[in-house]
């Protein structure tokens, strides 16, 4: 067996199954490796290793041959999915201290898949950003390379899985959350159909937009981890009303009369050439395999960003608007209750989420709301219907993920357009509703780059068979940094 | 104030009786509870929560529709009012803009003078309520949730009243529906019920309508009539003194007995409405709309109706036995129930509204407890006792009384008070001859005898009060005229 840290949670899974190994020890060598590295990395927020070792042993204990693949996994959550009991911050300073009453139906289904929860994940403040430097609390590094950000808003889950902190973690993607850091970290990250996932514990951002998703190192790892979380909730409105696939069972190889369509809006200018080089050669993998490439257009895709910078804010501007210290987090004193909350509110949010709450607010405005709200909304049904006349001439969809690998910490702070262009790829995706799957595909300058796979609504067993066929033939996956 | 014309327009906020909450499980019955312990980490708003619209909620507010001659759109759409307060736990309220569930209803008033007006419904859509909000002492306010989510329906009148009795009216007429089918508690005092009325003013003449002002939360009829009655004569006052009237809200200051100015049109809110992403649009299709049909009941005014053609009843009476559906129906199970016996619906109406009334109104007890007090088997039963001349119509009222506070059968309570009516000769005899020998008798007899044979009456009575109104009167009154002849 190699190290404990190198080990997929599928390795994990069958070590464990084996009696090869105990949950106990492959959860207390994660938190000593966690403890070790975390000085460097800084992926977490909340480290709950007393509860996790608990969670282990009793993991232990209660195995039996009905265990499922997660019975046991250490795995770790994004700080923006309610724990009950165990700080959840969004990474913002306005919900300093706050202690979810209540799980998240994803933690409760992890929680009775196995799994166990070692703490939570950084990102950035609300899950806007693309860098996890709006976090109020800390920078995450990119395990490859320390001086470079981990991408964002989930780089935090994407760094963890890429420092061998955690075999998978969960992630948010509303804007490609999940799939920029995956890419940029190297690691796999699924953002499933709108509606595959339930919402309910999801700390909001953009409401249409948002779905939680996996992180881990191999498609076969988000599979185990989809088959978990996915299903319909009674408690989230917009969850699909629908059947779990088997994932598991989807995972053939096979990739014969696959026909993979490229969009040639996402080959453009602004995509850095060597990103483009190694994505092109993915797709010569593809055909090699017995996929055929087609090349399609998405002829709204330039509108994209504008729609996206109009919607998804709106819906903050409304979601943000409860955090006023009266009934939960810290409360910044003030002359009488007006000043208390405008004192909160402005102290306690950072500038990238006040310049987006400024910005849905406007958008809404009587007067403005036709221009700008609901003109993004017909843009976003025209940015649907290119997708879906795009799945009627091919199986799925394969773009790059993100313009460049990894960029330095700093280096697009200042400048919130240049941060706002690193989800070009990215953004349609979650405007259309439709999954998108991103998997290592090769390196630039040392750095990762990866694949993205968008597939039909509700599709998640096609892009898994076909990302989990393309890491059958090729070890980007399996390549991992050196840390220390 | 003639030549000026009123236009008022009301918004009726109803809570809608469900056993949840609008968006959640959370328990619905808080009323009389501490405060905070009805609230859930929905109805709280907590971070990561998301609402769930409760279909009963949907159902009633549906059903009320049809009740107001609403159309019941097929789809509607849940929005976003954005506005911040404490008792606003998300810093906005989830309600229905411009896609609400119900629009173009109508009901009809009765004004005083006997007319019949029917009054334009706009819409009525379903939202959320707040929290309470209450000043407590050194500059503090304390919040409780309790209300926070309970389910709303916001009917919208068209600006169609033209006074402040019609508005009374219409809010009465309101709370009868709603409450008659079910869907509202009626309760003013606890604010199950609340209006805000919108008025303006304009001279004869003038084509397009005064500057509005809104008057808000009005929980009483009788505050609503005033409200606007003072408003009115504030907006004509103005006018007739070169001033203008301006857009703003006003409160209802009911110690001072008038309206208070708020807040002013520069100051307001710029809800910034748009579709809440979390609910899907409610889409009802031909089945489920059936199903609403179906559960329609007869409402007041066609019931007042039916009992004046059915039954014979004058409008006053048949007014006060639909003003509550309990009343009708157990006016109706009573007139069945008589039926069989012979007695006419007119009898039963008069049990009802004479003796029923009297004595909730004298023990402080609810229409619905009628049924409860006096069961229609013993309605009909004490109607038999009087139609049988088993008992006087007056021991009749008593036994309606005891039955009414003791719960027991008219016969058990006949029997027990030996109530029964006294018809044998015999002993009647024997009564009215020492009536006739009480001095107190002799002016009435010396009347009957020297021709005024309606004197017997007086004698009647005495009889009467000696057998503590057991005597039969027919049987009385002929032994009288015998022993009189005789003597």
């Amino acid at each position: 067996m190699s190290e404990l840290h190198q080990l997929t949670l599928q390795d994990a899974s069958a070590a464990l199954a084996a009696g090869e190994l105990t949950s106990f020890a492959l959860t207390e060598a994660l938190l000593e490796r966690i403890q070790r590295l975390e000085p460097m990395v800084r992926a977490f927020l909340t480290v709950s290793g007393e509860q996790a070792l608990e969670a282990a042993r009793a993991a232990d204990a209660s195995r039996s041959s009905s265990s499922g693949p997660l019975h046991g996994i250490p795995i770790g959550i994004k700080d923006v999915i309610c724990t009950r009991g165990v700080t959840t911050t969004c990474g913002s300073a306005i919900l300093e201290g706050f202690v979810p009453p209540y799980n998240a139906t994803v933690v409760e289904r992890l929680n009775a898949a196995g799994a166990i929860s070692v703490g939570k994940l950084n990102c950035d403040e609300f899950a806007m950003g693309s860098s996890t430097e709006n976090s109020a609390y800390q920078v995450t590094r990119n395990p490859w390379d320390y001086e470079r950000v981990p991408g964002g808003s989930s780089g935090g889950s994407a760094a963890a899985v890429a420092a061998g902190m955690v075999p998978a973690s969960l992630g948010t993607d509303t804007g490609g959350s999940i799939r920029q850091p995956a890419a940029l970290c190297g690691v796999s990250g699924l953002k499933p159909t709108y509606g595959r996932v339930s919402r309910y514990g999801l700390i909001a951002y953009g409401s249409s937009l948002d779905q939680i998703g996996p992180l881990a190192w191999s498609v076969a790892d988000l599979a185990l981890m989809l088959e978990a979380i996915a299903g319909h909730d009674p408690r989230d409105g917009t969850s699909a009303n629908l059947p779990v696939p088997n994932y598991r069972a989807a995972l053939t190889g096979e990739l014969r009369g696959l026909r993979v369509g490229v969009p040639r809006e996402y080959f453009v200018a602004g995509i850095d050439p060597a990103v483009e080089a190694v994505t092109r050669t993915a797709l010569e993998v593809l055909r090699e395999q017995g996929a055929e490439l087609v090349e399609v257009s998405l002829p709204h895709t330039k509108y994209a960003l504008p729609t996206y910078y109009i919607i998804a804010p709106a819906e903050a501007s409304a979601n943000l608007a409860r955090y006023d210290g009266v009934r939960y987090g810290p409360r910044e004193p003030g002359a009488g209750m007006w000043e208390s909350i405008e004192t909160t509110r402005g102290r306690r949010f950072g500038a990238e989420v006040r310049r987006r709450i400024m910005l849905g607010t406007y958008a809404l405005s009587a007067g403005y709301y036709d221009a700008y709200y609901r003109r993004a909304q017909q843009v976003r049904t025209l940015i649907k219907a290119d997708f879906s006349q795009a799945f009627a001439h091919v199986d799925l969809l394969a773009t790059p993920t993100s313009p460049t690998v990894a960029f330095k910490i700093g280096q697009k702070l200042d400048d919130p357009l240049a941060m706002y262009l690193s989800d070009i790829c990215t953004l349609p995706i979650n405007l259309a509703g439709v999954p998108g799957l991103v998997v290592p595909c090769g390196f630039s300058a040392g750095l990762p780059v990866g694949l993205q796979l968008i597939g039909p609504a509700f599709a998640e067993e096609h892009l898994l068979r076909v990302g989990d066929a393309y890491q059958r033939v090729t070890d980007w996956h399996k390549q991992r940094p050196v840390v220390a | 104030m003639s030549a000026y014309l009123v236009t008022i327009g009301l918004e009726i906020h109803a809570h809608i009786l469900t056993a949840s909450k609008m968006f959640d499980g959370c328990p619905a019955n808080y009323a009389g509870a501490e405060p905070n312990t009805f609230v859930s980490v929905v109805s709280l708003g907590l971070p990561g929560t998301l609402p769930v619209v409760n279909q009963a909620a949907v159902e009633r507010a549906a059903l009320t529709g049809l009740a107001l001659n609403c159309r019941i759109n097929e789809r509607s759409v849940f929005s976003r009012k954005s506005y911040i307060y404490p008792d606003l736990v998300k810093g906005y309220q989830i309600s229905q803009y411009d896609e609400p569930l119900c629009s173009e209803g109508w009901i009809e008033i009765r004004t005083a003078a006997g007319a019949t007006k029917r009054i334009g419904i706009e819409r009525l859509h379903i939202e959320e309520d707040t929290g309470r909000l209450s000043h407590a002492e050194a500059g503090t306010s304390l919040i409780d949730y309790n209300r926070a989510g309970m389910p709303l329906m916001e009917i919208v009148s068209c600006p169609e009243l033209e006074t402040p009795e019609e508005a009374r009216l219409y809010f009465e007429k309101m709370r009868q529906i709603l409450v008659w089918i079910g869907v509202n508690s009626g309760n003013l005092e606890e604010g199950a019920l609340r209006c805000d009325a919108n008025v303006s003013v304009r001279p004869v003449g003038q084509q397009h309508y005064g500057a509005k002002v809104e008057i808000k939360n009005i929980n009483s009829y009788r505050y609503v009539e005033r409200a606007l009655a003072f408003e009115i004569k504030r907006q004509i006052a103005l006018l007739q003194a070169g001033g203008v009237v301006h857009q703003e809200t006003r409160g209802w200051d009911e110690l001072r007995g008038e309206t208070v100015g708020q807040r002013s049109k520069e100051f307001a809110h710029d809800y910034r409405y748009f579709p809440e992403p979390d609910i899907p649009p409610i889409v009802l299709d031909a089945t489920w709309m059936a199903a609403r049909q179906a559960e329609l009941p007869e409402l007041p005014d066609a019931r007042r109706m039916r009992f004046m053609e059915a039954y014979g009843l004058n409008l006053q009476d048949a007014d006060l036995l639909t003003l509550e559906r309990s009343v009708a129906d157990y006016y109706e199970a009573g007139v069945a129930a008589a039926q069989a016996i012979g007695a006419s619906p007119k009898e039963v109406a008069n049990w009802v509204l004479n003796e029923g009334f009297r004595l909730l109104k004298d023990r402080g007890e609810a229409y619905e407890q009628l049924a409860t007090r006096v069961p229609v088997a013993h309605l009909a039963e004490i109607i038999n006792l009087v139609a049988q001349g088993s008992v006087t119509r007056s021991v009749a009222k008593q036994v309606f009384e005891e039955s009414f506070d003791s719960g027991q059968t008219p016969a058990a309570i006949v029997k027990a008070k030996g109530l029964t009516q006294i018809s044998d000769s015999d002993a009647m005899r024997s009564v009215v001859q020492h009536v006739l020998a009480d001095p107190k008798a002799a002016k009435a007899i010396a009347e009957y005898r020297g021709g005024k044979t309606s004197a017997v009456q007086f004698l009647v009575g005495m009889v009467m009060k000696a057998t503590k109104g057991q005597a039969n009167p027919h049987i009385t009154r002929t032994l009288l005229e015998e022993e009189l002849a005789a003597s």
